[in-house]
């Protein structure tokens, strides 16, 4: 069973305005190695000129940020919902 | 749903692309955080201490440098709260010349979110909103949902299921919907920026960010003025998302620009202040890093409780720059913190005062602030709303109660003075 990956609208005009696909990638690696090539413009976006993921997005794991998770190397489980967000928002 | 404006705009931190003034607040383009930007230049000898010293004693006096739409009227009073002189605790933790702005009495709802929230609603109202919403830990909860009712405007707010009751309560009572999430303000985050994704919605922290954040400058162009238009050699803010301390900055750049205050000799430090069982930002900048790794947070200040805070990077990069440092202290330590603002000055400040205050006096124990300095420690929140934390501190609940004549004062009043001296003599 695949994951689902779930996009803000922020993201969803390099997908023909798709907020969720399924993605049979194994880790956060894999899933940005498959978005280079099923959605160029949108890993443009996501990603910085030395290839690595913006500072300002945020990976979700179903509740949980990927980085206490263990970041790269979590091995995503069969269901998994992951989420990139933008981390805009906050306090004082 | 979009407005024009000549003095000011929307532009991305990073890339630098101009978005006019919208409801927005990442760049889709690198989704980095969009900044109001002002014409400077335009705002020479239309914003003077003379214009200021007319206006009204509110953030309102300084509305030419605000991010509010032409033809706003200003209705609460909102701000120009005390610098006071600390004289007492400056004494007790060895400072000559150390100040307490004192946000813990700001208007109308006793926290500085009053002054963020006044601009952002000024704008919802302006982009055509009827809901505004939030994400909060309880200070600004109370503020839109206080706000919003005056303003007539829907409020739905969304709140980390464990807030204090205090701050629970000071939401509910102006009649805003509260909406309760079993998470950490983290994920209560995340879920506000998918909502405003969704809702046609104002959410004052998410879609309209960018002019909310910029009413933190009021406090900067306060103490600047209220020192006698000087900037103080050092200032001390507590730090949850990492907004405040960066926008006290930014007012002070436009004083200096605009020739309301000189350039200091040497530039103003900032000094960051954090819980140590929430401390992304300060763990970075002891590391010299403006490398934020999310925390789980764990502290009793849960104003200040945002393990992932969006403005992380930024705060501790200026904090470096500065030449300032960061500090966290200890739940035990902030309660100290809060008894000691209170004993000394007579401050009764939130959880998030009382990390700042011990914070304060740990970098003056450690060096890192001389005594002579002018050093300003920022209060953002008042401690009616925080009293949970004290409440057992104090024996008042289990004292015996004594009959209405003096000879039962005069045998109790000596019965607990006894025991205090012999406490202190250590008998």
């Amino acid at each position: 069973m695949p994951i689902k990956v779930v996009l803000p609208t922020a993201f969803t005009r390099h997908t023909d305005g798709r907020k969720q696909f399924d993605s049979n990638a194994e880790n956060l690696p894999g899933l940005l190695a498959e978005i280079d090539s099923s959605f160029p413009a949108l890993s443009t976006q996501i990603k910085d000129e030395n290839g690595k993921l913006r500072k300002f997005i945020n990976i979700y794991i179903n509740d949980e940020d990927l980085r206490f998770l263990g970041g790269d190397s979590y091995p995503f489980q069969d269901g998994d919902e992951v989420m990139l967000i933008p981390s805009i928002a906050g306090g004082c | 749903m979009e407005y024009s404006c000549s003095q000011y705009e929307l532009v991305c931190s990073e890339c630098g692309k101009r978005y006019g003034n919208q409801p927005l607040s990442a760049c889709p383009d690198c989704i980095a955080p969009l900044e109001v930007v002002f014409d400077l230049a335009g705002a020479k000898g239309a914003f003077t201490r003379e214009t200021v010293e007319r206006g009204p004693a509110s953030i309102w006096r300084y509305a030419r440098m605000l991010p509010v739409p032409e033809g706003f009227q200003p209705d609460l009073p909102v701000g120009f709260t005390p610098l006071v002189r600390a004289g007492k605790f400056g004494s007790h933790i060895g400072a000559d010349s150390l100040y307490i702005k004192n946000d813990a009495v700001c208007f109308p709802t006793l926290s500085f979110k009053d002054r963020v929230v006044s601009v952002a609603l000024a704008n919802a109202q302006k982009f055509g909103f009827d809901t505004v919403g939030c994400s909060s830990t309880g200070n600004l909860a109370n503020s839109v949902a206080a706000q919003a009712a005056r303003l007539g405007l829907k409020a739905c707010i969304l709140i980390p299921a464990d807030l204090e009751p205090a701050k629970v309560l000071n939401t509910l009572v102006y009649g805003a919907q509260l909406i309760r999430i079993d998470g950490n303000y983290d994920h209560v985050n995340r879920l506000s920026t998918l909502i405003a994704d969704e809702y046609r919605w104002g959410f004052v922290n998410v879609n309209l960010r960018p002019y909310y954040a910029e009413g933190s400058k009021t406090v900067g162009y306060e103490i600047a003025e209220q020192l006698g238009w000087r900037l103080p050699d050092n200032v001390v803010v507590p730090m949850a998302g990492g907004s405040l301390i960066r926008k006290i900055r930014k007012a002070f750049e436009e004083l200096i620009f605009l020739g309301l205050v000189n350039r200091p000799e040497r530039p103003v430090r900032f000094f960051g202040a954090q819980a140590t069982g929430c401390s992304p930002i300060t763990t970075a900048v002891k590391q010299g890093s403006d490398d934020i790794i999310p925390q789980k947070p764990a502290t009793i200040a849960r104003s200040l409780a945002i393990g992932n805070p969006a403005d992380g990077g930024a705060a501790a990069k200026m904090i470096l720059e500065s030449g300032g440092c960061a500090e966290d202290v200890s739940d035990v330590e902030i309660v100290s913190g809060m008894q000691e603002l209170a004993e000394k000055e007579g401050i009764f400040a939130e959880t998030a005062g009382g990390v700042t205050a011990a914070v304060t006096s740990r970098l003056y124990a450690e060096g890192h602030i001389r005594r002579s300095e002018t050093t300003v420690v920022c209060i953002t929140g008042n401690g009616l709303k925080t009293t949970d934390v004290l409440a057992n501190r104090y024996e008042h609940r289990t004292s015996p109660a004594i009959r209405p004549r003096l000879s039962d004062f005069d045998a109790y009043f000596r019965s607990i003075h006894s025991v205090s001296e012999l406490v202190a003599a250590g008998e």
